[in-house]
């Protein structure tokens, strides 16, 4: 990438009080991608993304954003930035054309608020009171707030905690419209299901020190090589065939109908399982593969699941 | 940048501000109608009882009444406003403006003038719902009493910030509120003359800006001119001054 990055964050750290909330955070979101920062609750994350966003000043380091300063250039940042900030509510008794009119009316440069409420499909809910609002509808109203504004650049906190998977897999959507449209996204989750599915890039943030940053597939492929693929069959000496397979590690017989899970290294594995399958002709029932994911990179680098 | 875009955003805020409020029907009938009601109810009983009389009695419920209902007018306006901020920050909305280019200043200032058009809206519909029921109300200076009344509870507005800003929670903040408005009136000068109050009362009176509002509106409401109390006026706007100089070290928006 030639471009320079949309944001650079240099060494951040910010306390609360004796709490460190962040601790020598340094990253780059580049222009036109997914960037997620992913990490249980309480991991820094809504700090780091607020001190870019210029609602909070860090102790320490240094935060550009389009090359500005996020706090002492806010007024000039505010114009290229859509915000959705984590938990955030409007007044219960506000109408959903009221919110996007006022937010449009604060801006030089807007979207048509008709057509905006619309790709949201918001639009049979214009009249309607916030407090009204489902919580997937709630989320894509300020979506469209943050939007309306043509950003550049847009920051979604957790904005799919709470909903449904039916709506959150709505709203991942919409995210993926964003990006189509040429906009970077800067995004939080602690859902590893949603950064692997949305992001481009993630950096994993813990005890507000990030631990590792990369691809979601790299990170995998990194921390977590394993493979496993898993079989039923009825064919007798099965898991000593597979034990042959240089590439396999263990073979667990998972229960009494047959069932083996074959464990394993590096990218060859499920076509060797194949290929030794077909030359024994063993008869398969079932065949599966099983791929670590995001949850499991979590698990290997702070020894614990992310919903502890 | 268009000098005119602060006062046009400030308008915008303000009018949806009012709309919120309107469509909260408990909130329009606390602030608005009950106060209203309560004046012409008790103007109606008493008025026709006193009409006549000439008695110190009389005298002071045909002055004391509309300062008290103005007091009251007031304080609600003034508890309306703690509660309204404290339920706004609790629930990240104050936080969900602050990021926009509205600009802090703007957003409180439009609770205040909020506050301010309401509180016009009801003693205006006291002062003529009680015209025909009140002996007094005829010649009574109707623009300088609201005056008055605008000027005292926009001093006594900036108390309330202080104390939403103190108070943490959404829950307690209004019956925070009560203790310390409802608590200055005893010191007034309302139901006891302050010259009649234990030495340390008056001493603590001088500090509470309800005496000079009650002072202010009493003697606007007999007729005086504003010269007579400039000081009345002096201390609400020093009062103004100090709060809101406190408040903006306190406040929190999150």
């Amino acid at each position: 990438m030639t471009s320079p990055p949309v944001v650079r964050v240099s060494g951040i750290r910010k306390t609360y009080g004796r709490t460190v909330a962040v601790e020598d955070v340094s990253f780059e979101v580049q222009r036109g991608e997914i960037f997620g920062l992913i990490g249980p609750n309480g991991a820094g994350k809504t700090t780091t993304m607020e001190c870019v966003e210029g609602l909070r000043h860090p102790d320490h380091g240094r935060i550009e954003v389009f090359g500005l300063d996020p706090v002492v250039d806010i007024g000039a940042l505010q114009s290229r930035i859509g915000v959705q900030l984590q938990e955030a509510q409007l007044q219960k008794r506000i109408k959903v054309w009221e919110a996007v009119d006022l937010w449009a009316s604060l801006y030089a440069n807007t979207l048509d608020a008709d057509r905006l409420l619309d790709q949201l499909g918001l639009t049979d809910k214009r009249h309607a009171w916030f407090m009204t609002l489902s919580g997937g509808q709630k989320q894509r109203l300020f979506i469209a707030l943050a939007l309306i504004n043509d950003p550049e650049l847009v920051f979604l906190d957790e904005l799919t905690t709470g909903l449904d998977p039916q709506a959150r897999r709505a709203i991942w959507d919409l995210v993926r419209d964003i990006r189509e449209r040429g906009k970077t996204v800067f995004l939080t989750t602690h859902l590893m299901e949603e950064a692997e599915r949305l992001c481009d890039r993630v950096a994993i943030i813990e005890h507000g020190r990030i631990i590792d940053l990369d691809t979601p597939a790299r990170l995998v492929a990194r921390h977590c090589p394993e493979r496993a693929v898993v079989v039923a069959t009825a064919h007798d000496d099965a898991a000593s065939r597979f034990l042959a397979i240089p590439s396999v590690e263990t073979v667990d017989i998972v229960e009494d109908d047959g069932r083996l899970t074959i464990r394993g290294r590096g990218d060859d594995l499920v076509t060797e399982v194949i290929h030794c399958l077909s030359e024994h002709r063993m008869r398969v029932t079932e065949f599966a593969t099983e791929q670590p994911t995001l949850e499991d990179v979590f698990l290997k680098l702070t020894g614990h699941s992310i919903r502890d | 940048m268009d000098v005119l875009q602060p006062c046009r955003r400030l308008g915008k805020l303000t009018w949806l501000e009012l709309k919120i409020f309107a469509r909260e029907p408990m909130g329009l009938i606390g602030t608005v109608a009950i106060p209203v009601l309560l004046f012409m109810v008790l103007g109606r009983t008493l008025g026709v009882r006193l009409g006549d009389a000439t008695s110190r009695t009389a005298a002071m419920f045909s002055v004391g009444l509309p300062v008290l209902a103005a007091v009251f007018i007031a304080i609600s306006a003034v508890l309306s406003l703690v509660a309204i901020i404290s339920i706004y920050r609790e629930s990240g909305i104050l936080k969900r403006l602050r990021a926009t280019p509205l600009g802090p200043v703007t957003i409180l200032v439009t609770h205040v003038l909020v506050k301010l058009i309401l509180t016009a809206v009801t003693v205006t519909a006291m002062l003529l719902a009680g015209r025909r029921y009140y002996p007094a109300g005829d010649d009574v200076p109707m623009v300088a009493f609201m005056f008055a009344l605008l000027l005292s509870t926009w001093s006594i507005l900036s108390i309330g910030f202080i104390i939403a800003s103190l108070v943490r929670t959404a829950r307690f903040a209004p019956p925070l509120g009560s203790l310390v408005l409802y608590g200055m009136l005893p010191f007034c000068g309302l139901f006891v003359a302050i010259e009649s109050l234990p030495s340390e009362m008056q001493v603590v009176s001088r500090f509470l800006p309800l005496r000079y509002s009650v002072s202010l509106l009493s003697g606007i409401w007999q007729g005086d001119p504003w010269s007579a109390h400039l000081g009345d006026v002096a201390a609400l706007v020093a009062v103004f001054a100090v709060c809101t100089m406190v408040a903006s070290r306190v406040f929190r928006w999150e």
